[in-house]
């Protein structure tokens, strides 16, 4: 296979680098080669935080260049048009259906975009957006801290991963007491997102 | 790298740091010492989770180096890692370990930080290489960070060098897949200190002897580069040949696709043979380097034409779009020759770091800005106008220097770690009349507070300082340091404890104070300022993250606020404005855990949620 680039964005304490920590776990245990970089800051929590993440049958460069991703998961919605400078013509977007306005910033005059806006956004590099209900799956779910692995479920639709690397990896990476509910998650994010027409 | 046959082989997707950890353990590392800073944190956390191998938290990088030193000279193996500002820190003990040379191999990580993701600068440590006249291993991903490691124990050894082992943030904190051999050496010779003064004691007549056997020591390592497994070439077309190392391989890797490549693991020394072989095989040699020239200028100097800095800038981390936009531009053919559809310029709001909810630094923070005399003086710097003295605040570095930013704006410089209380020591000497507040962190302080407090205290000096005590280093992932009482390894240690420290140091004028009581600290800052004597104040509360999480959560009455918006000057990110009316996010706010906000609130506007008011 080519190579498969994936972005993932959000902010601080989503979950972003245990979500793709388990993409590439998952993309190792079938044998591809895999590199990921992840770009935090300063901030603990709260600040944006960038993903990259490469699949296929040599990577070289953990980073991708701008313009040559081909998937964007944005488990945040200001950060996902924040980072739509990666995302190559035609990709597709994932967006989830969440927002976290910055506390204040020198320019706080301008607005959190709204869902038109983003969709605006992202537009200018792809038509394929799909709004995705990750704060509401959590929230059902009653653990808001499975939100990033419901958003891994619906991203899995469209990597060529199998059930079973998924699910040795997410084992391996996620805490035991946790892991029920964010399998639970996964699947009904995978499930979901499949009923929805996105993968 | 040539591989250990063993049938036990498995792979791991690991970090460039985590690759290094088991690298050193896997090569019977011993003694590993480390200050924590950011990208090069991660290594001495995962040696620390080894049996066998005694980890420790040093109070800072030269002490790091300082007993790493000691370890080798008893023959063990020892590793000690930090940042790149860290080496500077640790320069001194640097330049002595390469002239008395070591006894068990003896490796120092400096991992630079390219791009200045969280540093105060991005200098390039691979000079520090050749001012010690010692060898420079360069991994590019991780599974060469795990095998470079092993051998730079051997390397270290066989040529009596200690080894710079520089990586980046991207090598760092990348991960990639990592074939292991599973036949870890052990490392439990028995130590021993044999009495060698013309090695070890460098008085001038014995380090005059050492200065010719050290370069001795790196023509003879230069003579290993020529065929060292550090290096490779990798064959490609004859028109362009690409020299590289680190990251910037894997950049050049993708944008020169056809080209042939060199790739250096050892970046300093360079085999004068292996680089002029390589050149005269190829019609154009480019060098595709991070930060300095550093390969360029010694190659262009062995008389080898070479380009490279002339279209790769010198600043910033590079990224493999950068290198082909930047090589095309400059005639090279290369990859990604489609250019990217333009996107329309869309002004999005920022989302700059801030601390945390419930940070115990906010709440100091907010009442500096809000001297009244600190206040005045901003007003009278912004219209260029004269004014009565106000209040200047230095600083250093931690979570805390984000007390710069608006809207708090309550660090005036912030230069490197400790600094603060020295550049206000010499404000106060050059005759300023401003109040000074000098403030630091509790892990800074032990790592280079104490001398400059030994300073102002012997010369009389009548600043503030403050010392933020979160009883972590919290900005690299919270690990302990002497005033914690906890080790490396999560054991308890022996607490430095910091109001007995300064105390016993001659200070009178000591006060602990709770992060979160907002009157007690204005108040205790007000006669700090006001009294004519050193004052330290220790404001101390527990780092947000390490807290367990309060379920509950403040809000903002919506009849009761006036919207003044001062708790949005608090800067706190679950606090934010919408269209003029103030929101608490309750998945975000530290509830129990802070309670500035209502404290700032002067119409009693904000209150726990579901609390009777």
């Amino acid at each position: 296979m080519g190579t498969l680039n994936i972005i993932m964005t959000g902010i601080g304490g989503q979950g972003i680098i245990l979500a793709s920590d388990v993409i590439a776990e998952a993309a190792m245990l079938q044998g591809l080669d895999v590199k990921k970089t992840d770009s935090i800051g300063m901030a603990q929590r709260g600040g944006s935080v960038i993903s990259h993440l490469r699949l296929g049958n040599i990577v070289n460069s953990p980073l991708i260049a701008e313009g040559d991703a081909d998937i964007l998961l944005g488990m945040e919605k200001l950060e996902a048009a924040r980072a739509v400078i990666f995302l190559k013509e035609g990709g597709v977007a994932l967006v989830n259906n969440y927002a976290v306005s910055p506390s204040y910033s020198k320019d706080g005059i301008k607005k959190y975009p709204d869902d038109n806006a983003v969709s605006k956004i992202i537009g200018f590099r792809t038509e394929k957006i799909h709004f995705v209900e990750g704060l509401k799956a959590a929230r059902s779910l009653g653990n808001m801290r499975a939100m990033n692995i419901y958003l891994l479920g619906a991203l899995s639709n469209y990597l060529p991963l199998t059930s079973d690397a998924w699910l040795i990896s997410l084992k391996s990476r996620l805490p035991e007491k946790h892991l029920n509910v964010n399998l639970k998650a996964f699947k009904q994010g995978q499930k979901e997102a499949n009923c929805a027409g996105i993968g | 790298m040539e591989k250990r046959k063993n049938p036990d082989q498995v792979t791991r997707l690991l970090s460039g740091n985590e690759a290094m950890a088991l690298g050193a353990y896997h090569a019977g590392v011993k003694v590993a010492t480390a200050y924590p800073g950011t990208p090069s944190t991660e290594i001495l956390e995962n040696i620390a989770r080894f049996q066998n191998v005694y980890a420790e938290w040093s109070t800072n990088e030269k002490v790091a180096l300082e007993v790493a030193m000691g370890a080798s000279y008893t023959g063990a193996r020892a590793l000690t890692g930090m940042k790149h500002v860290g080496l500077n820190v640790a320069a001194d003990p640097l330049m002595s370990a390469s002239i008395t040379g070591v006894k068990g191999g003896f490796v120092i990580v400096s991992a630079d930080d390219p791009g200045m993701h969280s540093s105060q600068n991005e200098q390039d440590s691979r000079h520090y290489a050749r001012l010690a006249k010692i060898p420079c291993l360069e991994p590019y991903d991780s599974q060469s960070a795990y095998n470079f490691m092993i051998k730079a124990f051997e390397i270290s050894e066989m040529f009596d060098t200690p080894v710079l082992f520089r990586s980046t943030t991207r090598i760092s904190h990348s991960k990639s897949v990592v074939l292991i051999y599973s036949d870890a050496l052990n490392g439990s010779t028995q130590p021993g200190f044999i009495r060698q003064p013309e090695k070890y004691v460098m008085l001038p007549v014995f380090a005059r002897a050492r200065h010719p056997v050290i370069e001795k020591r790196i023509d003879k390592i230069k003579e290993y580069a020529l065929d060292c497994s550090f290096n490779e070439v990798i064959p490609g077309n004859t028109k362009t040949g690409v020299i590289s190392s680190s990251i910037a391989f894997q950049y050049a890797r993708e944008v020169f696709l056809d080209a042939s490549f060199l790739r250096l693991g050892m970046t300093y020394p360079l085999s004068e043979n292996l680089i002029r072989k390589f050149a005269s095989g190829v019609e154009k040699l480019i060098v595709i380097e991070e930060l300095d020239p550093f390969l360029e200028e010694m190659i262009r100097s062995m008389g080898v034409e070479v380009t490279g800095k002339a279209f790769i800038p010198v600043t910033g981390e590079l990224a493999p779009g950068v290198v082909a936009r930047l090589a095309r531009d400059h005639g090279l053919e290369v990859r990604y020759e489609k250019e990217q559809g333009e996107l329309h310029e869309v002004e999005l709001p920022a989302r700059p770091p801030s601390m945390c909810p419930g940070c115990p630094h906010r709440g100091i923070f907010f009442v500096l800005a809000r001297l009244s005399k600190r206040r005045k003086m901003l007003t009278a710097n912004e219209k260029n106008t004269t004014n009565e003295p106000g209040v200047i605040i230095t600083g250093d570095i931690g979570c805390y220097t984000l007390g710069a930013y608006p809207p708090l704006s309550a660090m005036d410089t912030c230069a490197c770690m400790g600094a603060g209380i020295g550049q206000a020591l010499g404000m106060e000497k050059a005759g300023l009349e401003d109040s000074l507040i000098a403030v630091i962190g509790d892990s800074t302080f032990m790592h280079s507070g104490m001398t400059s407090l030994a300073d102002a205290i012997y010369n009389q000096s009548k600043i503030t300082i403050i010392i933020l005590d979160n009883m972590t280093t919290g900005m690299t992932g919270h690990q302990g340091h002497p005033g914690t009482g906890v080790s490396a390894s999560g054991r308890q240690a022996t607490q430095v404890k910091i109001e007995d420290v300064v105390r016993s140091m001659g200070v009178n004028r000591v006060e602990v104070l709770d992060a979160f009581d907002m009157e007690n600290l204005r108040r205790a800052i007000k006669s700090a300022i006001d009294c004519e004597e050193l004052s330290v104040l220790i404001v101390r509360g527990d780092c947000a993250p390490v807290r367990p999480r309060s379920h509950a959560s403040r809000v903002v009455l919506a009849e009761s606020c006036t919207r003044c918006h001062n708790c949005l000057k608090l800067a706190c990110s679950a606090i934010h404005d919408d269209d003029g009316r103030v929101i608490i996010n309750s998945d975000f706010c530290a509830g129990d855990n802070c309670g500035v906000c209502e404290q700032v609130c002067p119409s009693g506007a904000i209150n726990i949620k579901g609390r009777t008011v």
